[in-house]
């Protein structure tokens, strides 16, 4: 199995790099949305939809869009900058598929308009990797198993990722025994409340939390 | 989700009287709620004036020994500011009971306090709803209401206020600050921010259009011991069925005071004096907390399938009660 994991793995990053190229032509050429735009200008009795330039920080990178105002800070990474690895599970917050880093702290993707990300450091599930070595959270999922069918992943290791950085500045949570007080030791019992955000429907919880807990011991 | 300009402000006046100058214009902070309901086409704005970047984002004490909360601090640093959690852990707690670690991260004191409900038929345009088109008929009365209000609502909308922090801001006796268009603020006690249903459930609070949150003020932590104790169908990311934020100050065997706020039962944080007279100068025992909890809620009603909330929401008074004064 863990072989088998090994071959997978360069393949799905080279898919990501694939999409990091679309990225490039799509800044710099003209995505889809221009060209639309003007077919739709054809059209005496539609007005074209103004759009925004946005500057975004992903995953180190500054990169320069236009987006129409009601597109989600998701959708402008799936749709326009093909950072796929973001995931639109409900589009409404409840699933946590989108989860992503903006300047360090984890939100939902998908209830954030891009154009209110203007100048942010936003970290994507492409991005946590660093120098070619997986990032810990991330080997800790592949080593005990953290996932099923693989969609709810790449929002629960982004999740995870913030939230053991919250745990470590001292934030209570609903089950800490005294919000006053330090934190006690990051338990299971912890770890289920901090991630209650992120849903997996395969419902691999138990390994998911081993991953966590050891990513945890670990750093 | 309909179409809408949208501008970034950097300063509280700039914002009012971008908002104050279009009708369909709202401010944006956090958008968790907001924007949530545009994909839905239940809000539908044409003007967007972000107020995430304005520089209201301080916890700072006051001069009266309180604390001054800014309208952009987030949820999860409210939670996590030191000195709230020592001087006022039940907001803490409350804060804590709610939403999800991401949404905590974005979602802003002032939108917390303006959130929608999340009754399901407000959600379902497909049904009648008096907040979402007034005159329309309020599906939930005689629907699934199980997570609906038993006080202050009305025939023409049952729906809860979704808020765990205001009601533990409620218990607090938070004051609400504002700016207008005019440039006027004004202070309103957190109490008196909501309007309940009556004839007019699409009117929720006090404020006019363009009237801005700027900041929450708490008056210095009263004595006793806080707790905030929320009862709901799951263990973590779930609305509250009922919620009950309650401060007991004891002497010996006596209660000197006693505060009790709830969640969950009514259109806003629901206030129950009658628990805190009965207490006032009360004996300490598990049979005097259960008398005055017994007095909340003399009003209910139940809609049928919320009629189990004003038993529960009596005996979580109790047991709130009870475990802050360490009687559990």
């Amino acid at each position: 199995m863990p072989e088998k994991q090994k071959e997978t793995g360069p393949t799905r990053r080279a898919l990501l790099e694939g999409g990091a190229a679309t990225t490039m032509l799509l800044v710099a050429g003209l995505p889809v949305g221009r060209s639309a735009v003007a077919a739709v200008a054809a059209e005496p009795t539609v007005t074209p939809m103004p759009t925004l330039p946005v500057m975004l920080n992903i995953n180190a990178r500054n990169i320069a869009v236009e987006v129409d105002p009601r597109t989600t800070l998701l959708d402008t990474l799936r749709n326009h900058l093909g950072l796929t690895g973001s995931k639109k599970g409900c589009d409404h917050g409840q699933c946590g598929a989108c989860t992503v880093l903006v300047n360090g702290r984890r939100i939902n993707a998908c209830l954030s308009l891009a154009a209110m990300h203007e100048g942010d450091e936003i970290t994507t599930i492409e991005g946590l990797a660093a120098g070619g070595e997986l990032h810990p959270v991330q080997a800790a999922f592949i080593e005990h198993d953290g996932f099923q069918c693989g969609y709810c992943t790449p929002g629960q290791i982004c999740s995870a990722v913030a939230m053991l950085r919250e745990a470590k500045d001292g934030w209570p949570s609903h089950v800490s025994a005294d919000v006053g007080a330090a934190p006690a030791a990051l338990t299971d019992t912890e770890i289920r409340e901090r991630m209650s955000g992120n849903l997996c429907r395969c419902a691999a919880y138990p390994n998911i939390i081993a991953a966590i807990r050891d990513a945890a011991e670990r750093s | 989700m309909q179409p809408f300009t949208y501008q970034r402000s950097e300063d509280a006046a700039g914002a009012v009287a971008a908002v104050a100058g279009r009708p369909a214009a709202r401010f944006i902070s956090g958008g968790t709620n907001l924007l949530d309901l545009m994909k839905l086409d239940i809000e539908r704005p044409q003007h967007l004036v972000d107020i995430s970047r304005l520089p209201l984002d301080r916890v700072e004490p006051t001069e009266e020994g309180g604390l001054h909360i800014g309208a952009q601090v987030r949820n999860s640093d409210l939670a996590a500011d030191p000195g709230v959690r020592s001087r006022y852990p039940i907001l803490s707690q409350a804060l804590l009971a709610g939403a999800s670690g991401q949404i905590r991260n974005k979602a802003s004191t002032g939108g917390n306090l303006l959130q929608r409900t999340r009754c399901p038929y407000f959600y379902d345009s497909n049904m009648p709803c008096n907040k979402r088109e007034p005159g329309a008929g309020c599906a939930a009365l005689r629907g699934f209401n199980r997570m609906h209000a038993v006080i202050g609502a009305s025939d023409s909308c049952i729906a809860v206020h979704p808020s765990d922090m205001a009601v533990a801001m409620a218990v607090l006796d938070a004051r609400v600050e504002t700016v207008s268009p005019g440039g006027e603020t004004r202070s309103i006690p957190l109490g008196d921010l909501y309007l309940l249903p009556g004839t007019t459930a699409d009117e929720e609070t006090v404020l006019a259009h363009g009237e801005m949150i700027t900041g929450v003020t708490l008056p210095p932590p009263p004595a006793g011991r806080q707790v905030y104790r929320k009862v709901r169908d799951r263990a973590s990311y779930a609305f509250a069925l009922v919620s009950v934020a309650a401060i007991i100050e004891t002497s010996g065997n006596r209660v000197r005071s006693a505060r009790v706020a709830m969640g969950g039962v009514a259109p806003k944080p629901w206030r129950a004096p009658e628990v805190e007279s009965r207490l006032a100068g009360s004996a300490l025992s598990d049979q005097a907390l259960s008398e005055a909890a017994e007095a909340a809620l003399p009003e209910a009603v139940g809609h049928g399938g919320n009629d189990f909330k004003i038993r529960l929401a009596k005996r979580t008074v109790r047991y709130t009660l009870a475990a802050a004064a360490e009687l559990v």
